[in-house]
């Protein structure tokens, strides 16, 4: 019962969609330790810039924006592990000590 | 993920009917997969997660698949567009609930008073047979009205739905089992209602009460202790 609900991110995506931009959809696939945003969580992200819903309440947004870039231009997906151990990687390190893996994809 | 399969997702969602997405990670193969579902392992893995209302991975031959469950959510009626309700609307909707407000009286369910929510301005039996409570939903009763409350309780007595709830004294409540039991429920059925709604947090106020009674929603949507009913005696 997430405060934003994943299918609704997902109606915004396809609305944005329709409008001619361009979107990368992320969704949290793994949890460890403590995370506000369980498995299944997604996040919107446009090439204009907007974002809908979250995977982490904040902690990794930008990092997850800034792959959906490049999987925007590229179409390629990403699997991104965030992390206590991985802050370095990502430059986001989680304030609660819990580890999250998110999935970026294109929609198209 | 296609667009195709976004519409499906979405066009699923509107008609209430649960799905579940699996991604095939990290390369994002992808399959929907929602009723009739097929006999293979990722569909029957699908069925397990839907079954629990759980997102989750599952390692099958061909990899590690997520399975997304989409499952239409929860449903809250609440008969009686009263101050009560003003509270409770806003808060269950935030949570998650899909929230309608039956009163027919109009001057109560308005859109300024209830902008979060559906209005119904039918009477509860017609409301609640156009409506049709499934598993899915709750039902709150806070007329203190019997010509509202009885027949919205008695057809949601007649449903499957995960929480019924009357606002009420105790002497009040007595009266509204025997009229209910007059109307064919046994013991065992009315022990499902919450009466008086709300968890014990010693609520006095309006919105101390409406805080309540969306706090013993979770905790019947999530299956807590707090939101069990006393076996009948």
């Amino acid at each position: 019962m997430p405060t934003t609900d994943a299918t609704d991110v997902l109606a915004t995506a396809a609305a944005w969609l329709a409008e001619g931009d361009s979107i990368a959809l992320a969704v949290v696939t793994a949890t460890w330790g403590s995370s506000p945003c369980p498995v299944g969580s997604r996040m919107a992200i446009g090439a204009s810039g907007r974002m809908a819903g979250s995977v982490s309440a904040g902690c990794v947004e930008g990092a997850v924006a800034r792959a959906a870039g490049e999987v925007i231009a590229s179409g390629e997906p990403r699997l991104l592990a965030f992390g206590v151990s991985d802050d370095q990687a990502w430059g986001a390190g989680l304030a609660c000590g819990g580890k999250i893996e998110v999935f970026v994809e294109k929609l198209a | 993920m296609t667009p195709e399969i976004l519409a499906a997702l979405v066009a699923a969602r509107r008609k209430r009917q649960p799905a579940v997405l699996a991604t095939r990670l990290p390369d994002g193969a992808q399959r929907l997969l929602a009723a009739p579902f097929a006999t293979d392992g990722l569909a029957q893995a699908a069925v397990a997660a839907l079954h629990q209302q759980q997102s989750r991975t599952a390692s099958l031959a061909d990899g590690i698949w997520l399975l997304e469950v989409h499952a239409p959510p929860p449903r809250l009626f609440v008969i009686g567009a009263v101050h009560i309700a003003q509270v409770l609307v806003p808060v269950a909707a935030a949570v998650g609930f899909t929230v309608t407000v039956i009163d027919p009286r109009q001057a109560f369910a308005t859109a300024e008073r209830f902008p979060e929510a559906a209005l119904s301005v039918e009477w509860p039996d017609e409301a609640f047979d156009a409506l049709a409570p499934d598993r899915q939903t709750a039902v709150v009763a806070l007329s203190h009205d019997p010509k509202l409350d009885d027949p919205a309780l008695d057809r949601a007595l007649r449903s499957e739905a995960f929480y019924i709830g009357a606002l009420g004294s105790r002497k009040n409540h007595a009266e509204r089992l025997r009229r209910l039991a007059d109307l064919g429920h046994d013991a065992m059925t009315l022990a499902r209602i919450h009466g008086p709604a709300g968890l014990a947090i010693g609520a006095v106020t309006a919105p101390e009460i409406a805080l309540s009674i969306a706090a013993e929603l979770v905790a019947a949507w999530r299956g807590s202790p707090l939101a069990r009913r006393p076996r009948p005696e």
